[in-house]
């Protein structure tokens, strides 16, 4: 039985990577625009991966400080405000540890164009006539602490509150368009009487109540709607899959076209690759050394590649917050949070990207000079 | 060295274009001595030399090298009895274009692995004995014909077969560097190297340096001299 010598195993294989990187280099311009053609296809596909993923962290990261289920009215199928006596009958539902009325609405902010979010948080610690804003409401109306803050009541008024602060979240992604105030000042802005509130929060701690709470609240409150946590949860997830879903069907179209020239350049040998798998078997090189050196030739141009087109996403994602997806992953308003997503690169992303790409275009370059390098090696006298 | 037992090369057997290349040879090639196939074009020489060369199978009969029996050998280790025995000259030369002298000479070592800095010294010496030593740097394509045909030996000698095949290697040599090259053959044979030529070139086996000269046509041997 033949024992594999390690060094010289080794030696070999430097040769053949030699041997490989110098036959790249002889096709420098092809293989160079067909390396850049394929690192697009990676960058596009990985910012997308990489943006959804980043997002869908930020979602869960906001969920995780939601309330277990909130309680809307609804009227005639619409989301009516909820008498303020409800808090007391929710919070006698078994399981419930405690309910509290929320006070939230949207403000079209014509001056910035945008709809902003006016919530009153569970404890205010600004003064009533004051505001706490997101930065992408700070930024829009270029308003810094201490400076006024005119808003155009319900009452056709117009009501001049003061900036307290720029808001401090953890994710930007919905505290950009925020503005946080008083319960007094909310109720006066948007003329919500004092026994109203928008919706109520329930506090569950039991995950497990949580179904048979909102089952309970359906029963006792017919004209109600109670949402759980797990299905805004959901909803999330299916807006962004969907969402990445059709940039990924946009970029099917580029990785399709892809595809066809890769195959078509590594599938097709040029009668030149042809002639020197011929004389590489002819000088006495074994059918597996020509198919070691274009499997190297592949994973060369694939994983360089895949390297650069990763790293490209990578700043196009965390560092330069993605400009080139933000419209069409990110937009549910018109004032986009500029945020940075929290840099993570999964596992499990890397290597899927890795066998969508890698793997299939070193399987390309290998069968065909299988099919080449297979031929006995006189054919090389005989041509 | 090399026995070939009633050995048949036939190209697409059983179909309509069948063609017998080689039709039962057998030859015995004598070591440390220059033996050349000569006959016309189509006469089965260069399929004979590919046998000879452990290039190719033949479609029946026994070839051995040496001890060895090399007809029912797999491939990988049919490369190995090529790459360790066999060095070769091509008609057309081969070299690889892009690669330079040098690193057309080293190719065929590279398989075995090895130090690099003694393969380079010992390509550039087989260079430097066949006088082209200067043009080592040179690519391939920018090689004249008669340099290109040295370097193309030296890459036969890079792993120091015992065996040298050269397929019609004056073809394109004019009379001056095929008589050179012959001289070259001569150095061979006086190291104790085998080597084995198919040529139709009168200058190739009128050769006072060859030993033997084997006539076919039609596939077959039609005559040997002496």
């Amino acid at each position: 039985m033949k024992r594999l010598h390690i060094p010289t195993w080794l030696e070999r294989q430097r040769y053949l990577l030699d041997f490989t990187l110098s036959s790249l280099g002889r096709r420098k311009g092809k293989n160079l625009a067909l390396t850049a053609l394929y690192a697009m296809v990676v960058f596009g596909l990985a910012s997308v991966l990489m943006y959804t993923q980043a997002l869908r962290g930020e979602a869960m990261r906001i969920l995780e400080g939601a309330p277990d289920v909130v309680v809307q009215r609804m009227v005639a199928g619409r989301h009516d405000l909820i008498p303020a006596d409800r808090v007391e009958r929710l919070s006698r539902i078994r399981g419930v540890q405690e309910a509290r009325g929320r006070l939230w609405g949207y403000y079209y902010d014509a001056s910035a164009k945008a709809n902003l979010t006016f919530l009153v948080p569970e404890k205010f610690w600004g003064k009533a006539g004051e505001v706490v804003i997101g930065e992408g409401v700070a930024r829009t109306r270029l308003a810094a602490p201490g400076e006024p803050f005119p808003v155009l009541a319900s009452d056709g008024s117009v009501v001049i509150l003061k900036v307290r602060e720029t808001v401090p979240s953890p994710s930007e992604l919905v505290s950009t368009d925020l503005v946080l105030l008083s319960e007094p000042d909310f109720r006066r802005l948007f003329g919500v009487p004092p026994d109203l509130y928008t919706d109520i929060a329930l506090t569950v701690p039991n995950e497990k109540e949580v179904p048979m709470v909102a089952a309970k609240i359906r029963g006792q409150m017919p004209d109600s709607r109670p949402i759980t946590r797990a299905e805004i949860a959901r909803t999330y997830e299916a807006i962004l899959d969907w969402r990445s879903g059709l940039v990924v069907l946009v970029l099917a179209a580029a990785l399709l076209s892809f595809g066809i020239v890769a195959w078509d350049k590594a599938s097709g040998l040029s009668a030149d690759e042809r002639r020197e798998i011929g004389i590489l078997k002819a000088i006495g090189w074994d059918t597996s050394e020509v198919l070691a050196v274009k499997a190297w030739e592949g994973a060369v141009i694939s994983l360089s590649a895949f390297l650069v087109g990763l790293l490209l996403a990578y700043v196009h994602v965390f560092v330069t917050s993605a400009p080139l997806l933000t419209p069409v992953l990110k937009g549910w308003s018109t004032l986009y949070p500029s945020f940075r997503l929290t840099p993570t690169l999964n596992p499990f992303l890397v290597s899927t990207l890795f066998l969508l790409t890698v793997v299939p275009y070193t399987v390309a370059t290998v069968v065909p000079a299988w099919r080449a390098a297979t031929t006995d090696p006189d054919a090389v006298m005989r041509s | 060295m090399i026995r070939l037992q009633d050995v048949r090369r036939v190209f697409h057997q059983g179909r309509p274009d069948e063609l017998v290349a080689v039709d039962g040879v057998s030859l015995h090639i004598e070591g440390a001595k220059v033996t050349v196939l000569r006959g016309p074009s189509g006469s089965g020489k260069t399929s004979l030399l590919a046998l000879v060369g452990c290039m190719a199978r033949p479609t029946s009969g026994r070839i051995h090298v040496g001890d060895r029996e090399v007809t029912s050998l797999p491939e990988h280790f049919l490369a190995e009895v090529r790459r360790r025995t066999f060095g070769f000259v091509f008609q057309q030369f081969h070299l690889v274009r892009g690669l330079t002298a040098l690193e057309n000479v080293m190719l065929p070592a590279y398989p075995l692995g090895g130090s690099r800095k003694a393969l380079v010294i010992r390509a550039q010496g087989l260079l430097d004995r066949f006088g082209v030593g200067s043009r080592s740097r040179a690519r391939a394509d920018w090689l004249s014909g008669g340099e290109a045909q040295r370097v193309a030996i030296a890459r036969a000698l890079v792993n120091d077969p015992q065996v040298i095949v050269a397929d019609e290697p004056t073809a394109h040599l004019d009379s001056k560097l095929s008589a050179g090259f012959m001289d070259l053959v001569a150095a061979l044979r006086d190291e104790g190297r085998t080597v084995v030529i198919a040529s139709h070139d009168p200058i190739v086996h009128d050769s006072t340096v060859v030993d033997r000269v084997v006539t076919m046509r039609d596939g077959r041997i039609v005559g040997e001299e002496p």
